[in-house]
């Protein structure tokens, strides 16, 4: 994106703009449309929870992509800024605060900069595994203490608010949920700005040499520490935005929401979308949440293919569904996209089969052991009925399976050729094979 | 007090077990392995499967030796891979891992925690104190657990595989440069590691509960005991796992808070405000946040632990 940004800025100045700033309104375009096109209810409420997410992984992601810091605690500062956002609604409704809603994920920033700053200042002094340990450490202790401390969080059951009580602003009263949507819609498009632009400020930029070089980042002039406590604040300030948009779309927080668990569905959405791209987490939050939503309908076995997934992003494809997509910018540029598709096509095969036999395996071993005992063995899957307890579903998913990576393995290096043919073109790919 | 001492140290010796094979994969391989306590829930589970199939005796032997080769085979077809693509994948890795074995396991097992019973002939009372019994299953614990730290201790002081792995934890490079076999020795102390998780499962699942959420409630305490103790120091992590065990043990056993404290020295205990909890909470209470407020503490004031010497 910014190679293609800075080859333009010598062009035509509205050329320029348009693709400045394109993706900008194509995004707050879509944003706009998707309720109109999507109107059911389920639909309004996974796009607000995909909006609150998106936020949150992107404040995740500024710490682990951009600066290089792995934190298994960063939902203390979405639960703590949902907290304190829950508290204030209840206090406006008391009457105590005249603040209008839409203001209210301030509140909650506010808290995730205050806790960013004291934490941050203990957290960030060490880099690599320490401050991961460190974050580990604090999460857990914030996550114990939630459950001791009842009077600002509620124990279990957590802390409820309503928020149509609220003053109301141009007579909008945020009951609806295609309301609050757009409200959620407004704070990710306005922080998905803040954050972007944050990456293209020199800090944002130092945070890249903090990740990559610290040492050579010191010599410079740039206090590493003092860049990645600045980093942390910000980031902890998102993280709270988030956590005061969740507080309004759900009028409650409870424990979970500060918990490791949240901690680490974050840090699988970032991972996921891929963490070396601004897009990644915004792609993984979409995703992840989608995956949350509909596969949990499908099957109850859904946190296995999750964990499946995540794993093999790691093994596979580190760069994540990002870093997948940036693969093919230069056959994009080269306009040998085209050329790949056959090959990918053909690769198309085994994956499906080894994907139906694996999905086949643990369907049948999930409804086998989980389901079996009370519902009987008869279950159906990809239309076809069958019974759990017989023998043939195991092996054909065992021989699908198998044969998927059979073939796998004999066209995977054809692939291989296929895409580096159609990246560097078949002089360069040779000249390759003969160093 | 005797018996939260007994206690307190045989909840130390178990942290010893996870924790030493802990830092042994951490300190030959830079791995911080988020499965760790997996392979602990497996080694209950599998010590379960097989003492109901079998003989408890039985489960002993083998449940820790599968749990190895499970460990073994999640280092070759799983790691190896990730390995090249830095550190942090591979700790992803392992945090995906964790998960998914959490999933499996719920899957296989169910939810509720399942009947593991002591073996009968260890279901007597070992000892009577002021009419408090004290089982027996509990002393045979500790006694596994001090065995198998004896063993660990001549291994590593005395025979050659364990002067490789010493040298190893401080001089990895130049272990590979003398010619050994760095991949099989990782797969080796992995699957090793993991089996002596899997033998603390095994020997813990029946006085502890054997259920799917064990893996996820010990794994952060583990990582408190092997960072407190310093990254890569088995001495260091032995103490740790001790002073934690006493700690989470002796602490369940004050019922005193902070307002007592106040009203003692003649104050007025402060009733209204959203932290008033702070001053109701008994140590008891705490006990859970304590380990995590040493590992915090620590990692501010010495971040190589007690007797750490590397960073990272």
């Amino acid at each position: 994106m910014s190679d293609a940004t800075m080859t333009a800025a010598r062009g035509n100045p509205a050329l320029d703009l348009l693709r400045r700033y394109g993706i900008w309104v194509i995004a707050a375009a879509v944003m706009i449309v998707l309720p109109k096109i999507f109107t059911s209810g389920a639909a309004l409420t996974t796009m607000c929870l995909m909006g609150i997410m998106i936020v949150f992984s992107l404040a995740y992601n500024m710490l682990l992509g951009q600066t290089g810091m792995l934190s298994f605690g960063h939902a203390v500062y979405y639960g703590l800024g949902g907290f304190l956002a829950v508290h204030a609604m209840n206090t406006i409704a008391a009457g105590k605060l005249a603040i209008p809603l839409p203001v209210v994920p301030l509140a909650g920033g506010a808290m995730g900069l205050v806790f960013g700053f004291i934490f941050g200042a203990v957290s960030t002094r060490r880099a690599g595994t320490v401050f991961a340990m460190i974050s580990l450490g604090l999460g857990e202790l914030i996550a114990s203490l939630s459950l001791i401390l009842r009077g600002f969080f509620g124990g279990e059951e957590g802390i409820t608010a309503n928020r149509t009580k609220m003053l109301t602003l141009w007579g909008v009263r945020f009951g609806p949920q295609i309301e609050v949507y757009y409200l959620i819609a407004a704070w990710c498009f306005a922080c998905m700005i803040a954050m972007y632009a944050f990456t293209c400020t020199p800090l944002g930029r130092m945070c890249n040499a903090v990740r990559d070089n610290p040492e050579r980042a010191e010599f410079v002039g740039y206090s590493t520490q003092m860049v990645r406590f600045i980093t942390f604040c910000i980031s902890g300030f998102f993280a709270g935005v988030a956590g005061g948009l969740a507080a309004i779309n759900f009028e409650l927080m409870n424990a979970v929401n500060i918990s490791g668990a949240q901690s680490g569905v974050v840090l699988l959405m970032a991972y996921i979308g891929g963490i070396g791209h601004f897009v990644g987490p915004i792609l993984g939050a979409v995703l992840v949440v989608l995956l949350q939503v509909f596969l949990s309908d499908l099957t109850g076995a859904w946190m296995l293919y999750f964990g499946l997934i995540f794993i093999t992003m790691v093994m596979f494809a580190p760069g994540g569904m990002a870093g997948l997509i940036m693969l093919h910018l230069p056959l994009w540029r080269r306009g040998t996209l085209l050329q790949i598709v056959p090959s990918y096509a053909v690769m198309l095969v085994p994956a499906l089969m080894g994907l139906a036999g694996l999905v086949t395996l643990i369907e049948t071993a999930h409804h086998q052991l989980v389901k079996a005992a009370t519902d009987g063995p008869a279950m159906k899957l990809f239309g076809i009925a069958y019974n759990s307890n017989s023998v043939l579903p195991w092996i054909v998913a065992l021989a699908l399976m198998g044969g998927g990576l059979y073939l796998g393995k004999l066209w995977g290096p054809r692939m291989a050729d296929a895409y580096s043919n159609a990246a560097h073109g078949q002089e360069s790919n040779k000249r390759e094979a003969g160093k | 007090m005797i018996f939260s001492t007994l206690n307190g140290v045989l909840y130390g010796m178990l942290l010893f077990l996870l924790a030493s094979g802990l830092t042994l994969i951490f300190s030959m391989m830079g791995v911080l392995n988020f499965a760790h306590a997996s392979f602990y829930m497996l080694g209950a589970y599998f010590g379960f499967q097989l003492s109901q199939w079998l003989d408890f005796w039985v489960a002993l032997f083998v449940a820790p030796v599968c749990v190895g080769l499970v460990g073994a085979a999640v280092e070759r077809w799983g790691l190896r891979t990730v390995h090249k693509w830095g550190h942090v994948p591979e700790l992803l890795f392992t945090f995906g891992l964790a998960f998914v074995v959490e999933e499996l396991v719920q899957m296989v097992w169910g939810k509720l925690p399942v009947d593991y019973r002591v073996p009968a002939l260890l279901d007597f009372h070992a000892f009577e104190l002021f009419g408090t019994t004290y089982p027996a299953f509990r002393m045979f614990m500790l006694l596994i657990s001090v065995a198998i730290f004896l063993v660990l201790l001549m291994i590593l002081t005395r025979s050659r595989i364990g002067l490789i792995i010493q040298a190893a934890l401080t001089h990895p490079n130049m272990v590979a440069m003398l010619g050994h076999n760095v991949p099989k020795v990782f797969m080796m102390v992995f699957g090793f590691g993991s089996g002596l998780a899997g033998l603390a499962g095994v020997i813990a699942g029946p006085a502890l509960v054997t259920q799917p959420s064990m893996a996820h409630v010990l794994g952060p305490i583990l990582f408190v005991v092997v960072v407190f103790g310093g990254l890569g120091s088995l001495p260091g992590a032995f103490i740790a796992s001790l002073l934690i065990g006493l700690i989470q043990t002796f602490a369940i056993a004050i019922n005193y808070s902070l307002g007592d404290a106040l009203s003692a020295i003649g104050m007025a205990r402060p009733m209204q405000g959203v932290l008033s909890d702070l001053w109701q909470v008994t140590v008891a209470q705490v006990g859970p946040v304590v380990p995590y407020l040493m590992l915090v503490l620590i990692l501010i004031f010495r971040p190589t632990g007690l007797m750490g010497t590397r960073e990272n």
